[in-house]
């Protein structure tokens, strides 16, 4: 599934949530040093306090066989929830696969300072995390075609004239 | 700045879970709540403790008029409860007893069938121990309790007598002040108020 995945966006999406989701979905699947990098680096004296303790849950993965199935319960997955403010308002949500109560942290205050300085956001955080997500695919894609087999039938008299 | 909830919010809110249920179960004793919390004001800790652990986001939560929209975003944002549009629709409901009126038949009385359908009030009054003496009598009180609330509600008698009439139907009341709570569930009965 990649972040841009027209199955998974509401209708009534407006431009600025869809800009959002897709800053979030980057930002949830953003590695550990592409975050906490930059951030130290640009924004070293942020401030973000957490405005709910950090925390580890399940959520339940649903599923609709074909995208518009009935929906299914896929299982569950741990999640963690970081929630912060600045000191100039904004607050930034991140919840990411795992345990990782760090990164979750860091996801979260760059959504916060995503809404603050979006500019600088996704030249040094957003783009890097989108470029090797894109890089990834890539290969897996081309790691998949590799392995395709392309099926004929040959004529075998019936349909003959 | 926004203000924070529990710090440790599995333990805390089960903590005060203990306490709602423990003043439940004894109508009448005034139990110490939400001592650590800091929520805007107006709001009482206890109220703030008995709210953000009880509702969700499946109990639509109705907040009287009279609390500034501090108060509604706080609790939405740290419970996730929806606001509910009417009285009547509310799962909880947050007074204020010295601002608002309290008529306990604006709320959800529950039905026949489903008699926990019915709306949980947490009333704030400024204290709990001053005001016209209360005399308590029904489950989960040995003899007699008492209670004294002020500002007490208008025709507050005359109200609970008729909640309790509708038993198994009627409002739940938390009573708040500052950290301290005291609850009347519906089958509290009021007997007179003594002098």
């Amino acid at each position: 599934m990649s972040a841009d995945d027209a199955a998974f966006r509401p209708q009534s999406e407006t431009p600025e949530v869809a800009a959002r989701r897709r800053a979030m979905a980057l930002l949830a699947r953003a590695r550990r040093e592409e975050l906490a990098e930059p951030i130290a680096k640009r924004w070293p004296d942020h401030g973000a306090r957490d405005l709910k303790p950090i925390e580890s849950g399940l959520v339940m993965l649903r599923g609709r066989i074909g995208g518009d199935g009935a929906p299914f319960n896929l299982g569950e997955a741990t999640v963690t929830r970081a929630v912060v403010e600045l000191p100039t308002g904004e607050r930034g949500f991140a919840h990411i696969l795992g345990r990782d109560a760090t990164t979750a942290r860091l996801a979260a205050i760059a959504d916060a300072l995503w809404r603050r300085e979006v500019g600088d956001v996704e030249t040094l955080i957003l783009a890097p995390v989108a470029e090797r997500l894109a890089a990834e695919a890539a290969q897996a894609r081309a790691e998949t075609a590799a392995t395709r087999v392309d099926f004929f039938t040959l004529v075998r008299g019936e349909d003959a004239a | 700045m926004s203000a924070l909830a529990f710090a440790d919010p599995t333990f805390e809110s089960q903590a005060a879970f203990r306490r709602v249920m423990r003043a439940m179960s004894r109508p009448g004793t005034i139990l110490v709540c939400g001592e650590a919390l800091a929520p805007p004001a107006p709001l009482a800790r206890a109220a703030a403790a008995a709210l953000l652990t009880l509702a969700d986001f499946e109990t639509p939560l109705w907040i009287a008029p009279s609390f500034p929209d501090s108060i509604g975003d706080y609790l939405a944002f740290h419970s996730g409860a929806p606001r509910a549009a009417a009285p009547d629709k509310a799962a909880f409901a947050l007074i204020d007893l010295s601002a608002d009126g309290l008529d306990l038949f604006h709320f959800a009385q529950g039905t026949a069938e489903y008699p926990d359908r019915s709306t949980t009030i947490v009333a704030q009054a400024s204290t709990l121990e001053a005001g016209p003496r209360l005399r308590l009598r029904g489950p989960g009180i040995e003899g007699e309790a008492a209670l004294a609330v002020s500002p007490s509600p208008t025709d507050f008698l005359a109200q609970w007598a008729a909640n309790r009439a509708a038993f198994p139907c009627g409002v739940d009341l938390i009573l708040v002040a500052d950290a301290r709570l005291v609850a009347l569930p519906r089958s509290t009965a009021i007997i007179e108020e003594a002098d």
